[in-house]
């Protein structure tokens, strides 16, 4: 676990300026977008595990969260819709001595990368994986996704979703990643803790960011304000913890309440060897 | 990193692992032995007949020679899973037939437009969709001109036998170092999976991409190449400290992206354009049989122009007046070679397993007649079929 009474030994600002590509400025996020909070949860992590930024690489698909990588002094590949998982296979498979970091969204991860997903989660190669959900299609202008709520609107979804949503934790934890967390990004210590955790786990750690899209998900859906909903994400969210506790010994009132839950906090630490350990096991036998 | 970052290849150890210097192998075989022979440190596939043997093979052979081999979910992820491996320095390759390589070409053109090494073997099968798998087709020769979205400059290889096919292979992994970008070798099924025998070569000519030599502030990632050719910008593999982005975004020359301006796209694409077309002569590579009096030429590419060898010698001693014209690199496409061609004879016939990809492209650059003799099905082309042409 990382150590919370840490001091920090720079502020935000010099965090910028080691970290972030200046002449990429100004960025492409919307009034509202926590996507820039994400970006520095991520920072305070690598600074925080003293990562080498010439040995760490950025990757990512396409949506506004794979822009995320362009906006940070490293290696970086922006690669094609949903594919961010399988380029990182091959990075990390051809050079394991480079730290890989993953930014994918909802609907790059689960919809179009859905199969590569669950393939890199089954391989367990030692990368971090922050999945930005903003439960919408936001960069092509609100679609629904694989991920919105029930009865939500999206622009292709006008009378509401009638679809249910995938939940890319439940999915991370069943097809074998070592970490998984979700935190949604109006708290930044719980987030920053788990990237961190997520650095040091030897494999797969997958951490899922609720991130509210004011665009083109929160307006269409009776959140004009970007305090509406961050107090809904507040509203739908529990702890697991929490959510255990009431599961086991709540009263039948308090249970049903869960159902319309969100769960949050860390789901899963497990270890399992990495395929790219697994293969350096494989090439010392022909040595 | 597990294979050898010093841009180097153990010739000695490559050939150890494979074998005697004289072996009967057929074509799949000698696609992996070129691979091996040219430095290959990177394999990402996905089974696919007629190409399966190509995975096979590597994966048992990939270790042995201490390179890295891994079989993907799909298609879509064997050419991205190369891609990744490339711009941590490795030399690449994937493998496929037809379905594969439809899958393969969104990522295809993510490696042109981020100017990657790479080589993507296609043994083609017949189609559309599943069609023929088990038999030999060329249909897929305009899509390995096209078949990605947008503009772009393919250079695709087209051996007709099987020491060809491993000296290609080669050939196209020096291709894909020198010009920073994806190259194609098509071979047929019949070519694919017929033996004959091949001689591995003693000595192995290989290129690698150039790196920077300045500091990483002064690094252009896609800008003007400084040590070798201008179009082709130097290459710093991921990891070693010069922090490249890479995007399929149109992007100017310091990889950022550029997507709303017409100057930056036009000067990036045409750039990584004719950093292949203006090397068109260079890369041109002809047989030429009996074409010194000929009055109708055979144009023919890959497992055609073997039969169109066997017709070259009935009309022959038939007293007719053929020449045997064969097109060993199809794209960057020979035409000043094709039109110098038609001045000289009557007629030009280009025999094709497939409906006529090659055939436009010559009709377009010819000035004489031009005929398409096209079998499709499965079966080779006959000499018989090819002469009835003629």
């Amino acid at each position: 676990m990382a150590d919370e009474n840490e001091v920090d030994v720079i502020d935000g600002k010099q965090l910028q300026d080691k970290y972030l590509r200046e002449e990429m400025m100004p960025h492409i996020f919307c009034n509202g977008c926590a996507l820039g909070n994400v970006l520095d949860y991520v920072l305070w992590a690598v600074e925080k595990e003293g990562l080498d930024m010439d040995k760490t690489v950025f990757l990512s698909g396409i949506g506004c969260s794979s822009r995320i990588p362009g906006y940070i002094n490293a290696d970086a590949l922006h690669t094609t819709h949903g594919r961010a998982l399988a380029f990182a296979t091959g990075v990390k498979m051809a050079n394991p001595d480079l730290n890989v970091i993953v930014f994918t969204g909802d609907g790059d991860c689960i919809g179009i990368g859905g199969n590569h997903f669950i393939h890199a989660l089954r391989r367990n190669l030692d990368i971090t994986v922050i999945a930005v959900n903003n439960y919408i299609y936001g960069m092509t202008g609100g679609q629904v996704a694989p991920t919105t709520p029930e009865g939500h609107i999206g622009t292709t979804a006008p009378y509401g979703n009638i679809e249910p949503p995938f939940d890319m934790c439940e999915m991370a934890k069943a097809a074998g990643a070592t970490y998984v967390a979700r935190w949604p990004v109006f708290r930044p210590h719980q987030p920053i803790n788990s990237i961190r955790e997520g650095i040091r786990n030897k494999g797969l750690s997958f951490i899922e960011m609720m991130s509210p899209c004011t665009t083109a998900y929160g307006r269409r859906n009776r959140f004009r304000k970007i305090e509406d909903l961050w107090a809904f994400y507040e509203d739908k969210t529990i702890l697991i913890e929490e959510y255990d506790k009431i599961d086991r010994f709540g009263t039948e009132e308090e249970k049903e309440e869960l159902d319309d839950k969100i769960k949050i906090g860390v789901f899963k630490r497990s270890t399992r060897k990495p395929l790219e350990e697994r293969y350096r096991d494989l090439l010392e036998e022909f040595k | 990193m597990f294979w050898d970052d010093k841009m180097t290849t153990d010739l000695e150890k490559v050939k150890e692992v494979l074998g005697p210097k004289k072996q009967f192998v057929h074509g799949d075989t000698a696609v992996c032995y070129g691979a091996l022979l040219a430095g290959c440190d990177f394999y990402g596939g996905y089974p696919i007949t007629p190409a399966s043997e190509i995975a096979e093979m590597i994966a048992s052979l990939m270790p042995k020679v201490g390179g890295v081999n891994i079989q993907m979910e799909d298609e879509i992820a064997s050419m991205a899973s190369i891609i990744g491996a490339s711009w941590t320095g490795a030399k690449v390759m994937t493998a496929t037939s037809g379905p594969g390589f439809s899958l393969m070409q969104e990522n295809i053109g993510f490696a042109y437009m981020s100017e990657t090494p790479a080589v993507v073997v296609n043994v083609q099968r017949s189609g559309p969709s599943t069609g023929q798998p088990t038999l030999g087709a060329e249909g897929d020769m305009m899509q390995a001109r096209y078949g990605s979205h947008g503009d772009y400059q393919s250079i695709t290889l087209s051996p007709n036998t099987i020491q060809e096919t491993l000296e290609f292979t080669i050939k196209a992994f020096n291709l894909a170092e020198e010009y920073r970008s994806p190259v194609f070798l098509m071979i047929s099924a019949d070519l694919g999976h017929m033996r004959e025998m091949i001689t591995i070569p003693d000595e192995v000519d290989l290129v690698y991409r150039k790196t920077p030599k300045v500091p990483p502030e002064e690094y252009v990632p896609f800008g003007k190449g400084k040590y070798g050719k201008e179009k082709v910008p130097e290459f710093a593999p991921f990891g070693t400290g010069y922090r490249t982005y890479v995007t399929g975004l149109t992007h100017n020359e310091f990889g950022f992206p550029a997507t709303d301006d017409q100057q930056d796209h036009d000067k990036l694409i045409r750039r990584q354009i004719e950093k292949i077309t203006d090397d068109r002569e260079k890369l041109t590579d002809i047989e030429e049989r009996m074409m010194d009096d000929a009055e109708i030429a055979l144009v023919s590419y890959g497992i055609a122009s073997r039969s169109a060898l066997g017709a070259l010698k009935i009309a022959r001693d038939q007293g007719k007046k053929v020449g045997y014209f064969r097109l060993k690199t199809i794209w960057p496409f020979p035409k000043k070679k094709i039109n110098e061609l038609s001045q000289k004879v009557d007629k030009i016939v280009v025999p094709e397993m497939n409906t006529g990809h090659v055939y436009h492209r010559v009709k377009e650059y010819a000035d004489c007649e031009v005929k398409l003799v096209s079998k499709i099905g499965g079966e080779i082309i006959s000499p018989k079929e090819i002469l009835e042409g003629v």
